[in-house]
């Protein structure tokens, strides 16, 4: 109880803060939006369609929620490395709340933020010929939640070792671009070359990210939208698995972490 | 001097290492409730590492420290709910309002929510922030800020605070306006107040002194006697004519006079009641006469062996561009 009290504190603070600073949002979907209509007019045209019925800006646009939730969970570790900096980790960490509600509230913190930015960008799905219904949103919360999660967890744990925000802004924009683009984000899993494969594979983004395409487009795992990982073709279920399973981890790491520090 | 279950914080041999560095080395010292107790030294005594272990932001090497009966290293918890603390660095979110800076503090404190609306109120008012309860912190001058994280660390009632360098960097009427709270709360709320600074004239407020250097206590007594200890009074005199005034003084009182500027100087034991019969017996005629007692800075100045002032410069002038550096990256 008295950790949950803890977590939701931290999470409430983050929350308000982001809400102060709203220029932020808009910052922060203008990018996306613009990939979205760069790339889907630039290329749409020459690429045809991927699918019955889907054409290449139907297909990144799922791929385009992934990267805005993805960039935006960064945040979690964007704000303790600031927070650190402004002095005001010190006044979190000498709390009566335990080191673990800390972690765990900033990450829930960024992913909260994460999922509004992700529903933010799905409300232009209309706009390029997507329909979706109430229930599809509901289905797609947890999916943005688990990947906003896993990453931002991530992003809490390299913040508990890299100090400075121009090292942590380095070292994330060193992950971050790879991790966008090679996911499947922006092409289709079938056909790239095996090196490419490899790592797209390895890539927790990508388990993220093909789930919520199947979801908003409708289309099953069977098609190019899936994952074939050593022969096998991984369903909606095997995708959320594993990205659970890697966010698991790096929660607890993060925690670990958090608490371990000076 | 004082009762062994009095003393609600308690040090011993407390070691502190940073590789090669000890920053505290070996110090013990008790506080008992209700004190001023003052950390009294340079820049890089170990003043801040030692408020650090305190409060259990950073373990020690070896020894014990024990708040209100808590240690510090295996009841952390119930340490930092007895304790408010306001850091040397800023420590509030500057993309918060001052009330919302309150309001977080109380949360996390389980402050429940009746008695944190009133008890904001009559803080913010006590530190002259109320009217501007509702702006963002980030607006606010550094002495604002600085009142703010001072009524904020006594948001939850704490039975000790900490304060590390409360006035650093500020002008001398805030400086003033902040040791007027420090007083008040002491006189009020009985809190146990444990202050850091490298101003000599502020560690004056303190009920005692302990004197740092190097990472070890030199000294831990009450300002009065911490000077008793190491020097004598001053005192001035102008004549009209200084040479016999000097040969005087030598010749009646056998002690050494000094001669600057216009006028000369020379130390008794006790100013107060050497000047009376001396302006009296006096044969040359007296122009002025000033007493000076000595300052912490004499007593730092004999047991170190080094002026505190110096560095005091230079502390100021880091302290300024630090948050001038601060400012620019906003
Ligand atoms: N985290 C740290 N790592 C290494 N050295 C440190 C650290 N913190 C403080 N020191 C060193 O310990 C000494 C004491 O520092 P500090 O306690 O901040 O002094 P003060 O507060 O009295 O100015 C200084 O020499 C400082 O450089
Ligand atoms: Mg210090």
């Amino acid at each position: 109880m008295h950790h949950l009290n803890g977590v939701y504190i931290i999470w409430y603070r983050d929350v308000l803060r982001f809400w102060h600073d709203r220029t932020r949002l808009v910052g922060s979907i203008t990018f996306p939006l613009l990939f979205l209509f760069v790339f889907g007019s630039g290329l749409g045209s020459r690429m045809g369609s991927l699918a019955p019925g889907v054409d290449f800006t139907a297909f990144i646009f799922p791929g385009i929620i992934g990267m805005t939730v993805l960039m935006s969970s960064f945040m979690a570790g964007i704000s303790v490395v600031w927070d650190r900096e402004f002095g005001f980790l010190k006044e979190v960490l000498v709390a009566p709340i335990s080191r673990a509600s800390v972690a765990i509230g900033k990450t829930l913190g960024s992913a909260t933020i994460a999922l509004l930015q992700g529903l933010i960008i799905l409300l232009f799905a209309p706009l390029i010929g997507i329909s979706f219904s109430f229930g599809t949103v509901l289905a797609l919360i947890p999916l943005m939640l688990l990947l906003a999660v896993a990453l931002g967890s991530m992003g809490i744990l390299l913040a508990t070792r890299i100090r400075s925000m121009e090292a942590f802004q380095a070292v994330m924009q060193m992950l971050m671009f790879p991790m966008v683009f090679l996911s499947g984000a922006f092409f289709p899993m079938d056909g790239l070359p095996a090196w490419m494969s490899v790592l797209v594979k390895l890539n927790p983004a990508t388990y993220g990210i093909a789930p919520i395409r199947q979801v908003l487009l409708g289309i099953g795992p069977e098609s190019s939208f899936g994952i074939v990982l050593f022969g096998q073709t991984l369903s909606l279920w095997n995708n959320v698995t594993i990205l659970a399973g890697f966010g698991t981890v790096m929660i607890l790491l993060a925690v670990w972490s958090f608490g371990n520090q000076q | 001097m004082e009762n062994m279950s009095d003393n609600i914080i308690r040090v011993e041999n407390l070691v502190k290492k940073f590789g090669a560095l000890a920053a505290v080395n070996d110090i013990s010292f008790n506080v008992s409730a209700g004190e001023i107790f003052g950390f009294l030294g340079p820049n890089g005594a170990g003043k801040t590492t030692t408020i650090n272990i305190l409060c259990t932001l950073t373990k020690p090497t070896s020894g014990t420290a024990t708040i209100d009966g808590l240690d510090v290293v295996h009841q952390q918890s119930q340490v930092r709910r007895t304790i408010g603390l306001v850091f040397q660095d800023p420590s509030l979110d500057e993309r918060l309002s001052g009330l919302q800076n309150m309001r977080f503090h109380a949360m996390v404190y389980g402050v429940p929510g009746s008695v944190q609306k009133q008890r904001t109120e009559q803080l913010l008012r006590m530190v002259e922030l109320w009217d501007k309860r509702n702006q963002e912190v980030r607006t606010y001058s550094g002495g604002m800020k600085r009142r703010l994280e001072l009524a904020r660390g006594l948001l939850h009632r704490p039975k000790v605070l900490f304060l590390d360098e409360p006035t650093l960097g500020l002008d001398p009427q805030t400086r003033n306006r902040i040791w007027d709270y420090i007083i008040d709360l002491r006189r009020r709320e009985g809190t146990t107040i444990f202050l850091t600074t490298h101003y000599m004239d502020e560690a004056e407020n303190a009920d005692r002194i302990a004197i740092i250097d190097h990472g070890k206590l030199v000294a831990v007594d009450t300002p009065g006697k911490l000077k008793k200890m190491v020097s004598k009074d001053i005192i001035c005199v102008k004549t009209e004519n200084n040479d016999d005034a000097a040969e005087e003084i030598k010749q009646h009182y056998r002690i050494d006079v000094r001669r600057d500027g216009e006028g000369i100087t020379f130390e008794v034991d006790n100013g107060e009641e050497f000047l009376p019969p001396f302006i009296k017996e006096f044969s040359t005629r007296i122009l002025s006469v000033s007493l000076r007692h000595p300052s912490l800075d004499d007593v730092f100045l004999k047991l170190t062996g080094r002026e505190i002032r110096e560095e005091e410069v230079t502390n100021d002038l880091k302290a300024m561009v630090w948050q001038h550096g601060r400012r620019m990256r906003h």
